[in-house]
């Protein structure tokens, strides 16, 4: 009897095989992100989200197996990603590219993928302009103008009419404080004072002061994940700033999941802007983190691996279309909308940017005494702004 | 005047905090002659193993603390008899690759141990929160790196100045052989210093971690930090890391109260021309 089932299982396997060696292919795709280094977060919560989207729907897409093969750029290098990717190009013959931690590392692939008419899908890198550099790049995070201007909007239905802008000196920082000052601005806000802060500052006393002095209803602030955020809330905590009156509005980078947990009290109350929080309260996010536990036991969900989630799906969706054609492919995802962890979410056929809710998030502690950046309010269907001239 | 009272306040808590993480490199550097890159990795690992003593174990601050610094001072006897005796005898330019190698185990082995995230250390009640001064508001936790970065200069000038250890230390330095030849167990005085070393640049790691936070790259992050005030302040001269920690701290403020867009230049300018004019440091020996 026993045997005579597992004849039967192997039979079915053969024959199974047998069907899709006739019209299967394996499509490969290549990752490439940071998976040591100061940022191996990103290619940790990268691989964590392709395997519990693979654990769910399997590794094939319409009729075609997929294969992942990952590579490690170690951080913003745009050399060796532009080396990883030839390599993928030219030696494993990737049909789609992925991953993309930096703006610097997918730029320097642009006219590789151009060239090799590879599309390409960036899970992460959040300047505007990396889209506009070739029609075969789709992007499915979010870019910094995208975050910044609905929270400017917010701002001014909070009745916040001065701010004082604080970002770091780097081109993401610049873009968040043009894109929420224009905002802010153009709704009748005034910004007293603009200050951009040395990127490896994490003595943030003299800035806190002087924001003090300016005595705006709120700061705003863009200020990347790690050691420099971590030392910039602490700040505006011991500073009291937040006893003078001051209110707190910031980009959800600086308190994405993986490192909310480590601020501590100093976080509560403070309000951030972003596409994705863990603590969305949606059935799908509820799966989604399920199957992320289920892959990998202790894995915290964030903006990254939403990203990466949802990209894995634009990806399976080109090949089931596609195949190996990348024109095809393309066609098959752009305007295409489905439902993310983060809420609904479309891909822009004119940027090939992903179209999607803000979210304007408080930071409190849940029943079970966890920090979560709490979902307050939703700014529907925002596109990325940074184009938009 | 309440700008320049400000800057005063901020720059000398900031340079205390500078000084008690680079005062163990400037202890290691002068009396010992070892180019030691990996001085940060032994403040990380205060910083780590309190992080993890208060979180795993669920110690409060102050045991917690005590036992990261005890740990530290434990681990860096074997690592000074097993991987450092052989640095002291190499030239300048080994000594710095052998030390960066180490420096890159420790990173690794944290890395591997808990992780690439922030290494949170949380302040009890009693240290954070901010204390009304009139005219501003300052940080509770700013007056204890005060408090204690008095204690420890006062506490290593009493050592190295008053104590038969710190006779015993001095000689051992001028002159290893002859020190030996009158019965000084040298390769015991050089253990305790680089021991001594390691828990101050733990006890400044762990203090200092609001300001500089703890993670795995934390020695890389800040090495230029340290090496720069030790090179400014003289080696070897607690004094001179001491003047130079706070003259540098209170100058990197003033730039960033005043002109926040030119951002860290001034320090670094501060360092070029103060090695200028003296290459030996403020109070090095030439």
């Amino acid at each position: 009897m026993k045997f005579n089932g597992l004849m039967g299982v192997a039979l079915a396997a053969l024959l199974a095989g047998v069907g899709s060696g006739a019209g299967a292919d394996v499509v490969k795709v290549g990752v490439v992100a940071s998976f040591s280094g100061p940022f191996a977060m990103y290619g940790k919560q990268f691989k964590d989200a392709i395997d519990a989207y693979v654990a769910e729907h399997g590794t094939k897409a319409g009729d075609h197996e997929v294969q992942f093969i990952f590579k490690d750029d170690g951080g913003p290098n745009p050399d060796q990603a532009k080396a990883l990717t030839q390599e993928l190009l030219v030696k494993d013959k990737v049909n789609y590219l992925a991953g993309y931690v930096f703006t610097p590392n997918a730029l320097a692939v642009a006219p590789l993928i151009d060239q090799a008419q590879v599309p390409t899908v960036i899970f992460n890198a959040a300047t505007s302009i990396i889209t506009t550099k070739s029609p075969y790049f789709i992007r499915t995070s979010f870019t910094t103008p995208q975050v910044a201007a609905p929270l400017a909007d917010w701002a001014i239905a909070q009745g916040i009419k001065t701010v004082v802008t604080s970002v770091t000196d780097y081109g993401p920082g610049i873009d968040a404080e043009k894109g929420f000052a224009k905002e802010f601005e153009a709704k009748g806000g005034k910004v007293l004072d603009a200050i951009r802060m040395p990127i490896q500052t994490t003595d943030f006393g003299p800035f806190m002061q002087r924001i003090k002095a300016a005595a705006p209803n709120a700061l705003f602030t863009f200020i990347p994940a790690g050691p420099p955020a971590f030392a910039f809330v602490k700040s505006y905590a011991d500073n009291g700033m937040a006893a003078a009156g001051i209110k707190f509005l910031g980009t959800g980078d600086l308190d994405d999941e993986t490192t909310l947990q480590t601020l501590g009290d100093a976080a509560l109350g403070i309000h951030t802007s972003f596409p994705y929080s863990a603590a969305h309260d949606s059935p799908m996010n509820a799966k989604f983190q399920a199957d992320l536990a289920k892959v990998n036991p202790g894995a915290v969900a964030n903006f990254a691996s939403v990203g990466a989630y949802d990209g894995t799906e634009a990806l399976y969706r080109m090949i089931a279309a596609g195949g190996t054609d990348p024109d095809k492919a393309m066609k098959a995802v752009l305007g295409a909308s489905w439902e993310s962890p983060r809420g609904p979410i479309t891909i822009d056929p004119k940027t090939r940017h992903v179209t999607q809710n803000m979210y304007i998030r408080v930071v409190e502690r849940d029943a079970s005494g966890k920090l979560i950046n709490k979902e307050i309010e939703t700014i529907p269907n925002v596109p990325d702004l940074g184009l938009a001239k | 005047m309440t700008t320049l009272a400000s800057i005063l306040m901020d720059g000398i808590a900031y340079g205390m905090i500078l000084f008690m993480i680079s005062v163990g490199l400037s202890v290691t550097m002068g009396l010992m002659r070892v180019v030691n890159l990996a001085h940060g990795g032994f403040a990380m690992l205060g910083g780590a193993f309190t992080h993890w003593a208060m979180t795993a174990a669920g110690l409060p601050f102050v045991p917690a603390a005590v036992l990261g610094l005890l740990a530290v001072m434990v681990l860096s006897v074997p690592m000074e008899r097993v991987l450092y005796r052989p640095i002291y005898r190499m030239g300048e330019l080994p000594q710095v690759l052998a030390t960066i190698g180490i420096t890159f185990i420790m990173i690794a082995s944290v890395n591997l141990w808990l992780g690439s995230s922030l290494l949170s250390i949380r302040l009890p009640a009693a240290m954070s929160g901010a204390v009304d001064l009139g005219f501003r508001t300052l940080p509770t936790h700013r007056l204890y790196v005060l408090g204690a970065g008095v204690v420890v200069i006062g506490g290593l000038f009493v050592l190295i100045e008053r104590t038969r250890f710190g006779i015993k230390l001095r000689a051992a330095v001028d002159h290893a052989g002859t020190a030996a030849c009158l019965g000084i167990d040298t390769s015991r005085i050089f253990a305790l210093t680089f021991a001594l070393g390691a828990g101050l640049a733990a006890l400044g790691g762990i203090l200092g971690a609001e300001l500089l936070p703890i993670d795995a790259y934390y020695p890389l992050r800040y090495m230029i930090l340290f090496l720069t005030v030790v090179a400014v302040g003289g080696l070897g001269s607690i004094t001179g890391s001491f003047v130079a920690a706070l003259a540098l701290g209170v100058l990197d403020t003033a730039a960033r109260y005043l002109f926040p867009d030119v951002g860290t230049i001034f320090f670094y300018l501060a360092m070029i021309v103060m090695l200028g004019l003296r290459p030996q440091g403020l109070m090095g020996r030439a």
